[in-house]
C-alpha cells in the first residue's frame, strides 16, 4: 500500500517543485559588508539597490519576471566572501552587484567565473582585479584606484611642468598603493623620483620628514593617504617656507582637511570621485533614500547606476544568458545616477570619472582638468 | 657653515621637539612604576584629555578675543588642572582599590580605563580630527636661528626645560618629593615611619597626569589638530622612552625621551622615515642588552 503511493507522491512532489523554479524570481545578488566595522560601506549599496529593485517590480519587473535581491553579508572578509559566492550560486542569481571590499571580491570571484555569473562591483577599486583581464564577467561601476594615480601623474606633468617628485605614503593599504602607483606612473612619463618615504600616522610631528623635503626641494610632493597626516605634513612645509605643489587623492578630499588646515592649504591639489550630487536623477535617488531614512552614503549611487546597467544590459540581450549579458554591457551606454557611462573593454566604469581639485579660499573647486592622451 | 651642518642641526631640534614631549610623558609612567610598580596604561588617554580640555577652553577665550599669549596660558593651566583631576580620580577608581592585588590585576584594570576613556571622549566629543588653535602663530619671527628651529619648537623645548627643572627641585628639595623618595624605596619602611603612603600615590599620580597635559598643550599648539586617539601612538613611545632610560628612574625617563625622539628624528633624516619605528625599537632592544635596567635604572631586588 505504501509503496504503491511513493512513487507518484515523489513524482508530484518532484514536479510542483520544478512548477515552482519556473515561476520563481529573476534573483539578484547584492553581497557585501553589511554588518562589522566596514558597514558603512556596504549598508548604503544595500539600501540603493533595494529602492532600485522596488521601482523596477512596479514599473512591471523584467523581461515579466519580478526581481528578487538575495543579499548576502561577506563582513568584508575573504573567507566569508568565498561562502557568499557558493551561496549566490546555490541561489541560483543571475548576476552579482558587489562584493564592497576589493579583498572580499578578489576571493568571491573565480567562484563566479566557474559559475558564469557576471558581477558588478560599486566598490572594488583594486586595480588587478580588471586589468589583469582573469575574469572577462566582472565589471565596476567605480574607477579603480590606478585612475587616480595616472590623472594625477598626468596633471602633475602636463599642468604644473614638474620635474622632480617626492612621494610620500601613510604606510595604509590605501595611501600605500596609490603613492606608489603615483610614483610608477611620474616615472613612465620622465618625472625624477628623489625619495620615497613611508610615515606612521599619528606620529607626534613630522619635522625630520619635512626639513628632508625641504633639502631635496621637489617640484611637487605627492602624499598617499589621509588628511589628519596630509594636513600634519603640508603645514609644517609652509611654516618651512617650502614651496613644492601638493597633491593627494580622495583620502584628503574631506571638509576637516580645509577645516584644520586653514591657509596652509591653499593651492593643494586632490584627485577624487567627480562630484555627480547636480545630476537630476541623482537628486532625486538620493531624495528618495533620504525619505526611507537613509542615505546614498560611499557607494550607493555607484551600486544604484550597477543596477541600472545590469537591468538595461538584460533586456537588450532579451535574456539571462551571461554572455549575452556581458555583451550587451560592453556594448551599450546608459543613463544612470552617474552620468551616461560605458564599460571599457576590461570591465572598467567610462564616464564617471576621476576630476582634480585644487583647494581655493577654503574650498575645493573643480579644474576641470582633462588629460592629453 | 656647510650645508651638511645646516641640515644636521635642523634634525637635531626636529628629534629635541619630539623628544620632549616623549620625556613629558615618560616622567608619568616612570614615576608611578617607581612608586607603585605599575604601568599606569591609561597614562595616553590622560593627555590625549589634556588637550581635548586646552582646545574647549583656548576656544572659549579666544572668542572673548584674547591674546595668543593669554590663550595658550589659559589653555595650559586648565588643561593642567583638568588633567591633575583625572590622574587623582583614575588612581582612585581604577587603581586604589586593587592595591592589595595581584600585579595583574591593577595592568588590567590600567588598560580598562584607557579604553574607558578614550570610548568616552568619542561620546562626548568626537571622533573625527578637530582643529587646535595655532597658539604659536603669534610668535615672532626667530631671525637667523629661524633655518634650524620653528618659534613653537623652540617653546616646547623650552617649556619642557622649565618643567624638567621644576620637578627636579620639587624631587629633591621638597617634603613631598622626600616622600615620595620613600616610597619609591620601601613603601612598608616609609609608612612605619609615618608616611602617608595613599596621599603621596595620589599626589604622583596629579603630578605625572599635569606633564602629559603640558606636553600635551604644547604639541597640539604646534602641530594644530587633535583626535581621541592621539594618545596612543605617543604613549607607547613613551613608555618605551620610560624603559629605555631605566623605568623608575626621573632622570632616565626624560634622557630616554630625548635619546628616542633623537634616534626617531635622525633615522628619518638621514635613511628613511620607512624605518623611524625600526630605529626607535632596535635602540631600546639593544640598550636593554646592555643595560637591562635601562640607562639609568638601577637593578631592582626581587623582595621576598
Amino acid at each position: 500500500m505504501w509503496r504503491r503511493w511513493f512513487l507518484p507522491l515523489c513524482l508530484t512532489l518532484f514536479l510542483s517543485l520544478a512548477a515552482l523554479e519556473v515561476q520563481a524570481d529573476l534573483k539578484i545578488g547584492v553581497a557585501g559588508a553589511h554588518s562589522g566595522d566596514l558597514a558603512p560601506y556596504g549598508i548604503p549599496a544595500r539600501d540603493a539597490l533595494a529602492l532600485a529593485a522596488e521601482k523596477l517590480n512596479a514599473a512591471g519587473g523584467l523581461l515579466g519576471q519580478k526581481v528578487q535581491l538575495v543579499v548576502l553579508d561577506d563582513v568584508c572578509k575573504p573567507g566569508v566572501a568565498a561562502d557568499v559566492a557558493n551561496k549566490m550560486v546555490a541561489e541560483r542569481v543571475v548576476a552579482v552587484i558587489g562584493h564592497i571590499c576589493s579583498g572580499a571580491t578578489k576571493a568571491a570571484l573565480p567562484i563566479y567565473q566557474a559559475a558564469k555569473i557576471p558581477v558588478i562591483s560599486p566598490s572594488a577599486t583594486s586595480p588587478e582585479l580588471t586589468l589583469e583581464g582573469r575574469y572577462p564577467l566582472f565589471f565596476r561601476s567605480i574607477p579603480h584606484d590606478a585612475k587616480q594615480a595616472m590623472v594625477q601623474a598626468d596633471f602633475i606633468v602636463q599642468k604644473l611642468k614638474a620635474k622632480t617628485a617626492v612621494i610620500v605614503h601613510d604606510k595604509g593599504d590605501y595611501g600605500k598603493a596609490l603613492a606608489l602607483l603615483v610614483e610608477q606612473e611620474l616615472k613612465k612619463r620622465g618625472v625624477k623620483i628623489l625619495m620615497v618615504e613611508g610615515v606612521t600616522p599619528g606620529a607626534v610631528n613630522y619635522s625630520a620628514l619635512v626639513r628632508k623635503i625641504g633639502r631635496e626641494a621637489p617640484d611637487v610632493v605627492a602624499f598617499g593617504g589621509y588628511h589628519p597626516e596630509a594636513t600634519k605634513i603640508v603645514t609644517q612645509a609652509r611654516k618651512r617656507r617650502i614651496k613644492s605643489a601638493f597633491i593627494s587623492g580622495d583620502g584628503v578630499k574631506d571638509p576637516s582637511f580645509i577645516k584644520i588646515g586653514r591657509h596652509y592649504v591653499e593651492g593643494y591639489y586632490a584627485t577624487s570621485p567627480a562630484d555627480i550630487s547636480g545630476l537630476p536623477q541623482t537628486q532625486q535617488v538620493n531624495q528618495e533614500l533620504a525619505d526611507r531614512g537613509q542615505s546614498s552614503g560611499n557607494f550607493g549611487l555607484q551600486a544604484h547606476a550597477a543596477f541600472t546597467a545590469l537591468v538595461q544590459a538584460i533586456k537588450r540581450a532579451g535574456s539571462t544568458d551571461p554572455e549575452a549579458i556581458k555583451k550587451q554591457l560592453h556594448a551599450q551606454t546608459v543613463d544612470t545616477v552617474l552620468g551616461k557611462i560605458h564599460f571599457d573593454p576590461q570591465g572598467d566604469i567610462v564616464g564617471a570619472g576621476i576630476s582634480l581639485y585644487q583647494v581655493k579660499d577654503a574650498q575645493f573647486v573643480d579644474l576641470n582638468f582633462q588629460p592629453e592622451p | 657653515m656647510s650645508e651638511g651642518f645646516y641640515y644636521l642641526s635642523e634634525i637635531f631640534f626636529a628629534g629635541l621637539t619630539r623628544g620632549s614631549i616623549y620625556a613629558l610623558l615618560a616622567l608619568g609612567y616612570t614615576m608611578v612604576y617607581g612608586i607603585l610598580g605599575l604601568i599606569n596604561f591609561a597614562h595616553g588617554e590622560v593627555y590625549m584629555i589634556g588637550a581635548f580640555v586646552g582646545l574647549v577652553f583656548a576656544s572659549l577665550f579666544s572668542i572673548m578675543g584674547y591674546s595668543h599669549l593669554a590663550l595658550f596660558a589659559v589653555a595650559l593651566a586648565a588643561a593642567v588642572i583638568w588633567a591633575g583631576a583625572y590622574g587623582f580620580t583614575i588612581e582612585r577608581i581604577a587603581y586604589r582599590p586593587l592595591r592589595k592585588a595581584p600585579r595583574l590585576a591593577p595592568l588590567i584594570s590600567a588598560i580598562g580605563m584607557s579604553i574607558f576613556l578614550r570610548e568616552y571622549v568619542i561620546l562626548a566629543q568626537t571622533s573625527d580630527f578637530v582643529a587646535f588653535p595655532a597658539l604659536f602663530e603669534g610668535l615672532p619671527d626667530l631671525g637667523p636661528l629661524r633655518d634650524f628651529i620653528q618659534p613653537g619648537e623652540l617653546v616646547i623645548t623650552l617649556v619642557t626645560l622649565g618643567v624638567l627643572g621644576l620637578l627636579f627641585v620639587l624631587i629633591k628639595f621638597t617634603k613631598l618629593g622626600l616622600a615620595m623618595r620613600a616610597i619609591a624605596q620601601d613603601r612598608e619602611m616609609a609608612m612605619l615611619l609615618g608616611v602617608d603612603s595613599d596621599r603621596v600615590i595620589s599626589y604622583t599620580f596629579v603630578l605625572g597626569s599635569m606633564l602629559a597635559a603640558v606636553g600635551a598643550i604644547l604639541i597640539a599648539a604646534h602641530v594644530g589638530q587633535i583626535n581621541y586617539h592621539i594618545g596612543f601612538i605617543v604613549g607607547i613611545k613613551a613608555f618605551t622612552a620610560a624603559v629605555l632610560g631605566g623605568i623608575g628612574s626621573i632622570p632616565g625617563a626624560a634622557l630616554g625621551g630625548l635619546i628616542l625622539g633623537l634616534t626617531e628624528s635622525f633615522a628619518t633624516g638621514y635613511i628613511s622615515s620607512d624605518y623611524e619605528d625600526v630605529f626607535a625599537f632596535a635602540i631600546l632592544v639593544l640598550i636593554l642588552i646592555f643595560k637591562p635596567a635601562g640607562l639609568l635604572g638601577k637593578n631592582r631586588q626581587e623582595k621576598v
